[in-house]
């Protein structure tokens, strides 16, 4: 509410001026509300008349004036005031669901990094929408965040980082943003919006290899906030298509230190085919990176070496021969 | 806001009054905030030590997440934290712990105990009785005679001291093990002809490891959820020091760190499949 | 013609709206695949059998019998696994005697799919159908619903996508007997490791035109390790609350007692039952 400020009376009279409010307001209004406790008779007469004029701007007065309703449309202008919609008993409910949509992102740890990798689809429901959609996203210098799930979340998530990164580069000082602590806020914005029922519709691998030791970095957080860490690691489909083979090659932490990074790239590779070959919401192209000490390396890549000719000599689903 | 989601695997008790309804009505998509990540965890209180073990494995539905994913937690002061229901919220909570006991420290300038803390997180349990966390958490030390305590609770903060506990995916499995050979339930001592009962509390610690590792490949071999490794944590007295012996300046730190109790953890293998 | 006894759906149907949960059957969770090669087809199967999330039972047999070159990996509801391939292989058996012909592999998929469809999907079997006849080796995928497949390498159950990564990254034309038998044991150990609704071991049957080899636990990669403790009670650990001793003489107003020396030979038998003598 206005009080005494001079400065304050000029903005509320200019609101009103503008029509926003239904009648003037300020501290007018307020003096007069003020004068007419002393006197109850004349405040309910002020009240009560339906067509008073506003003295000094001469708009009808339509506000409620009573302190239980005050900065209502009054009932008898306007007719009750429908408030239906505030004794919902269901919570405010954001929980939306996910409507642009990408599929799985695959990471991987080698000996002296990270190679992760997410296909370029984003899918409309059952329709493949768009196809030039790159879903890794470069955090600092040593870091990758694929994301899978809703889109418009994920360029969202992309927002916040990239607001973070321009907050953490003010001081100047030799402190940057690493893989861990990238993985750790982008964890605690997942785990607070599902704590607000709000939650971001994303599985989310973050990639990246710290600068120094060249110690890799790979962590999953999904919309619940669940977070946890292996050396190979999938969202989506890639986790029931992708993981048996990853782990296969890569059961432990030990395996994965030797690791080469060709070694790496041929799994991924051989991985993206099988989620082509598999999942019916991935795309042919992929984009990929390489996360080592020495920072990131990105590229574009085509599946290749398709094969659909596996079942050739088949006919049919049953009895069929020709 | 209570009245909006069920936690996982609550189910509406039968009821033969209702009126039959059509079995399957279209039904509007609902998130749920909760899920559950499996798993088990244990643990025993002994004279002078405290046992929290858990497995490894962190699974939803039908896959595993990873295989290598700690649910004991050191919180500092002496104090190990197990959880074991959602990995998200456990997470949270032990953090959440583990902030207080340091707290608790810094404005104190003395180690919490291990009832104070017990007191402290049912209290941290049931602020959120309308958003619970969606956890059965184990707290283990050495009370303030040194000896072993666990606190277990119930996931809205009722708490109670025990000897010894499961929680999780195959608690159900390993509960009767656990009351026939570290309670000694309905059991006699040998030629008392049934007058004197076995005596629980005075088992060697190398013992009741055994015990927890039969525990734990016994529920591996019954219980999908439960497997790939086995994280040990003991919390034991500090060994006293030699006569005469001048304290040395890193045992100083230790024991200023861990309020007198010892925290190792030992790592080993389960079944992966 | 028999079938299924209806006379309590509508009861259970009330119960089961009244919220009473529907009761759990065994298995759902499985892994089961197949190849063919050349010169055979190949089935394989995991050993674990779940209810909910417990195990159930840790070496059971999810390789079946339909005619002596005709087998089935069955993955879905337990029971309806068994009786379905079990009525199809009774049924098989009579075609066959009828005809004075070796049963075909195409005859026995389409009775499977023609009694699935029957039940529109309640009976839970999704089947893995491979075998040989004079017609050459086949594969058939059989759903719940009665659509069938047939495909060079078929993977089934919970464990199907980890088996089918197995498949698409290591299937190549022309596999041999032994090619194909290491590519069907491997994708089921990616689902024993994978899929938590799979497990134990790894049951192999290889198919070719002279005869059927059913290679139970081919594999056994999941040996529990020996126990740290032994759990045998000291005797009088359980109080005797009461005792009564009962005498043989006693007994014998009963009973029949045949005494056996060392030898397991009756030295003696009294009382002896007298049945239509």
């Amino acid at each position: 509410m206005c009080c005494v400020a001079p400065d304050v009376v000029v903005v509320a009279s200019r609101v009103a001026g503008l029509g926003l409010g239904s009648g003037s307001f300020g501290i007018r209004n307020q003096a007069r509300v003020h004068e007419t406790t002393t006197s109850p008779t004349s405040l309910s007469t002020l009240l009560a008349s339906t067509e008073h004029q506003e003295p000094h701007l001469g708009i009808p007065i339509k506000m409620n004036q009573f302190p239980h309703g005050w900065g209502r449309p009054r009932d008898d202008v306007y007719g009750a005031y429908d408030s239906s919609y505030l004794n919902s008993s269901e919570p405010t409910s954001h929980t939306q669901r996910p409507i642009v949509t990408g599929t799985s992102v695959l990471g991987l740890k080698f000996n002296g990094g990270v190679i992760i990798a997410a296909d370029n689809i984003a899918s409309y429901g059952s329709l493949a929408r768009y196809d030039n959609v790159e879903r890794l996203l470069q955090v600092g210098t040593h870091t990758i965040v694929g994301a899978g799930g809703d889109i418009s979340d994920m360029q969202h998530l992309h927002l916040l980082l990239d607001n973070l990164l321009i907050k953490e580069q003010y001081p100047a000082d030799d402190h940057s943003l690493y893989a861990p602590q990238v993985h750790t806020y982008i964890s605690r914005v997942l785990y607070q919006r599902r704590n607000k029922f709000d939650p971001l519709w994303n599985s989310i691998l973050t990639a990246g290899a710290d600068p120094k030791t060249s110690e890799p970095f790979l962590s999953y957080v999904d919309l619940r906030g669940t977070t946890y860490s292996a050396p190979a690691l999938a969202t989506g489909y890639g986790a029931h298509l992708a993981v048996p083979i990853l782990r296969k090659h890569v059961p432990d932490e030990e395996s994965a230190a030797s690791l080469s990074l060709e070694e790496a790239q041929g799994l991924i590779e051989e991985c993206m085919k099988v989620l082509w070959y598999r999942d019916a919401r991935s795309g042919v192209s992929y984009s990929w990176a390489v996360v080592t000490k020495d920072g990131v390396t990105t590229g574009n890549k085509k599946i290749e070496k398709q094969s659909w000719k596996f079942a050739e000599m088949i006919k049919g689903y049953g009895a069929q021969n020709i | 806001m209570a009245s909006s989601y069920m936690l996982p695997g609550a189910q509406q008790a039968p009821s033969f009054h209702s009126h039959p309804s059509t079995a399957s009505q279209p039904r509007q998509h609902h998130w749920s905030p909760y899920t559950e990540n499996g798993g088990v965890i244990l643990g025993i209180a002994g004279k002078d030590y405290v046992i929290l073990a858990g497995d490894t494995r962190s699974s939803e539905g039908y896959s595993i997440n990873t295989r290598t994913a700690r649910k004991i937690f050191d919180v500092g002061s002496g104090l190990v934290l197990g959880v074991v229901g959602m990995s998200a919220d456990g997470e949270e909570l032990a953090r959440r712990v583990a902030r207080k006991i340091d707290d608790y420290k810094r404005s104190h300038d003395k180690h919490i105990t291990v009832n104070a803390a017990a007191v402290m997180l049912s209290r941290i349990l049931y602020a959120k009785r309308f958003f619970p966390y969606y956890v059965q958490p184990l707290l283990g030390g050495l009370d303030e005679n040194g000896v072993g305590a666990i606190y277990t609770y119930d996931y809205v903060g009722s708490f109670e001291r025990e000897s010894s506990r499961a929680f999780g995916a195959a608690a159900s499995l390993i509960t009767p093990f656990l009351d026939n050979q570290i309670n000694l339930k309905n059991q006699f001592e040998p030629g008392s002809n049934g007058e004197v009962p076995r005596k629980p509390g005075d088992m060697p610690r190398e013992t009741v490891e055994k015990i927890v590792k039969d525990a734990f490949t016994s529920a591996v071999e019954r219980h999908i959820e439960v497997g790939d490794g086995l994280q040990l944590v003991t919390v034991m007295r500090a060994p006293p020091r030699a006569e005469g012996a001048e304290p040395e300046e890193e045992e100083d730190e230790r024991e200023k760190t861990a309020g007198g109790g010892v925290i190792s953890e030992v790592m080993s293998e389960l079944k992966k499949d | 013609m028999g079938g299924f006894d209806f006379s309590n759906h509508t009861r259970n149907a009330a119960l089961m709206s009244a919220g009473m949960p529907a009761p759990k059957a065994t298995s759902t969770g499985t892994t089961i695949v197949g190849c063919l090669y050349d010169g055979g087809v190949v089935i394989a199967a995991d050993t674990r059998a779940t209810s909910g999330p417990i195990v159930a039972d840790k070496n059971c047999e999810k390789l079946h019998y339909i005619s002596p070159q005709i087998w089935c990996a069955g993955a879905g509801t337990a029971a309806d696994t068994e009786f379905t391939t079990a009525i199809v292989s009774s049924n098989l058996e009579l075609h066959a005697l009828s005809t004075g012909r070796k049963p075909r592999v195409v005859t026995c998929m389409t009775m499977l799919k023609q009694h699935l469809f029957k039940y529109q999907g309640h009976i839970g079997a999704y089947l893995v159908v491979a075998g040989c006849d004079p017609t050459g080796s086949h594969l058939y995928t059989v759903h719940a619903h009665g659509s069938t497949d047939r495909l060079p390498y078929v993977t089934m159950g919970s464990g199907s996508l980890a088996a089918m990564s197995v498949f698409e990254t290591e299937w190549k034309k022309g596999l041999d007997r032994e090619g194909a038998v290491n590519l069907c044991s491997q994708a089921i150990l990616a689902g024993i490791f994978n899929d938590l609704g799979s497990g134990s071991n790894c049951d192999v049957c290889v198919i070719t035109p002279e005869k059927a080899t059913l290679m139970r636990n081919y594999i056994t990669p999941n040996v529990r390790v020996p126990k740290e403790l032994n759990y045998r009670f000291e005797r009088g650990t359980t109080a005797v609350l009461q005792e009564k001793i009962i005498q043989k003489d006693e007994l014998r107003r009963y009973i029949t007692v045949t005494e056996v020396d060392a030898k397991g030979e009756a030295t003696l038998t009294t009382d002896v039952m007298q049945v239509d003598a």
